[in-house]
Parts: structure tokens; sequence; C-alpha cells
């Protein structure tokens, strides 16, 4: 188990923590390669969920639904392994957390399906979506990071010293 | 050749993300995470414009797949987004949190409008 570290706050690079600091004195080109391979694989599946998973315009886009709540509940877990039990060697996170989950999950096609749905009239399948992802995605990081934290007895070490 | 599209535009859509986010926090500091607001705001307006090009037939589906499912799908994230929602909210940032879901929320949704509009106002 890692020293207790408080968590970074931005799971891609957090400069308010010494050692993310550091890894960007060794070099970008790596660390930008890992980045870029991790966000082709993550959208592919991304993209291969949506073709399986259509929707009518004014229908619920369950594929992005999907892809972005089961993306943040596997941020939760995979921040809690690799940050508060594990130190991951340094091409982990970039690629796994900022490449395949940013990758996976999407903020524009959502925003974009929800104005899709309106122009289409159905105004209260927007709204179910909007405030459908937001909830389920907020509860889903949460629950990754408490179950995880749960089964590996990392707990909350860094906020009682 | 779709799927070729994709995987291209998110291998240039996900490291830009990250040096997006980079810059903003060592010119705005780590406490607010204005970068993947940034990101997430920018990206839906230019789905939006895509998108909304595409029903009117000015945008090819191949450009929709290298740009927008692609690029601005890898650009963009709700996975970071959400963890910094949620870790804001752990460490006692609780205004941060609220604001931060909030305004991302509305400011993306606001962009894939004005974007789809900006759209049918240029090409219909």
């Amino acid at each position: 188990m890692v020293q207790p570290e408080r968590p970074p706050i931005d799971p891609d690079v957090d400069l308010g923590i010494a050692r993310q600091r550091a890894e960007l004195r060794v070099g970008s080109t790596s660390l930008l390669a890992a980045i870029a391979v991790g966000g082709a694989v993550g959208a592919l599946a991304r993209h291969g969920l949506a073709v399986a998973l259509p929707h009518p315009p004014a229908g619920f886009p369950w594929a992005t639904f999907a892809v972005n709540v089961s993306g943040c509940l596997l941020i939760g877990v995979l921040m809690v392994l690799i940050t508060e039990l594990w130190r991951a060697p340094r091409l982990v996170r970039p690629f796994l957390g900022v490449g395949v989950l940013g990758g996976y999950t999407t903020f524009s096609t959502y925003a974009v399906e929800v104005q899709q749905a309106v122009a289409a009239g159905a105004a209260r399948t927007a709204l179910l979506y909007l405030a459908g992802t937001l909830v389920a995605a907020l509860v889903a990081v949460r629950l990754g990071l408490t179950l995880t934290r749960l089964a590996t007895g990392t707990g909350r070490r860094w906020s009682r010293g | 050749m779709t799927v070729i599209l994709v995987a291209l535009g998110a291998a240039l859509g996900a490291p830009l993300r990250y040096l997006v986010d980079r810059a903003m926090q060592a010119r705005c500091g780590p406490a607010f995470p204005w970068g993947t607001l940034s990101v997430n705001v920018v990206g839906s307006l230019v789905l939006g414009v895509l998108i909304g090009g595409a029903a009117v037939g000015a945008v090819p589906g191949s450009l929709v797949a290298l740009l927008g499912t692609g690029l601005c799908g890898a650009l963009t994230t709700y996975s970071t987004f959400g963890y910094e929602t949620v870790r804001l909210f752990e460490d006692g940032a609780h205004r941060y949190a609220l604001i931060n879901a909030g305004v991302s929320v509305g400011a993306a949704l606001g962009a894939a409008f004005v974007g789809v509009t900006v759209a049918e106002a240029m090409w219909s």
C-alpha cells in the first residue's frame, strides 16, 4: 500500500501533486503516445456500442448513457487502485485513465443528443436523459471509489493524517 | 473505414485534452477543473456544428466520424468530469463541486445548441 497521500482532483493530471509534476520532466512523447493509443481504444469501444444500440432522434440514447455511467464507475475503481493502493508505473494512468476512459466517455455526444431530442420534440426524454446521466454518473464514480476502498481496505487514510 | 477514422480522430483528441488540461492548470491552478470544463464546452460546440451540418447534407459522414465521434468524443470526457466533481465534494469543496456540475452541463448544452444553430444558419 502506498503512503497516505491526497488523491488527485483531476485524474488526467493534477499539478497540485508533486509526483505528477515530476512526470512532466521525463518528456512527453511516450506519455502522449500512450494517451493517443488509449484514446483510440476507448473511442472504438464507444463507437461499437453506439452501432450496436442505435436510437431514434426522439428516443433515449441508451448507448451513450451506458458508456458514460460505466466509464465513471471504472474511473472510480481505477483511481483508487493506482493512486491510493498501488503506485502505478508512469504510463498506466495516462493510458487507462486519460486515454481509454477519456476516449470511451464523452460529453459532446451527451450534449448534442439532448439538443437532438429537444429538436425532435421529445423534451421530456431530453430532460430525463440530461438529469439521469448526471445523477447516475456521479453515483457511479462514488460507488467505484467507495467499493474499491472497502474491498482493498484503503479507506480515507489521507484525511485522517 | 469509419472505424479507422474514429480511431484516428480519438488518437488526436485524447492527447489534446491532456495538453489543454495541463496548460489550464498551469495558468489557473488545480483548485477548479477549468481544463475539463473548457474541452467539454468546446467539443460540444464543434460536435453541434458537425451534426447540424450533417443534417442538412453539408458535412459528409466520414468527417463526422473523424472529427465528431473520434476527435470531439475523445477530447470531451464524462469520466474525468465525474471523478473531479466527486473528489471536490469529498475534499469539502461542496460549492465548487456543485458549480462544476451545473456549469459543465449548462455550458456544454448551450454550446451544442449554438453549434447546431450556427450550422443551420451557415448551410441551409
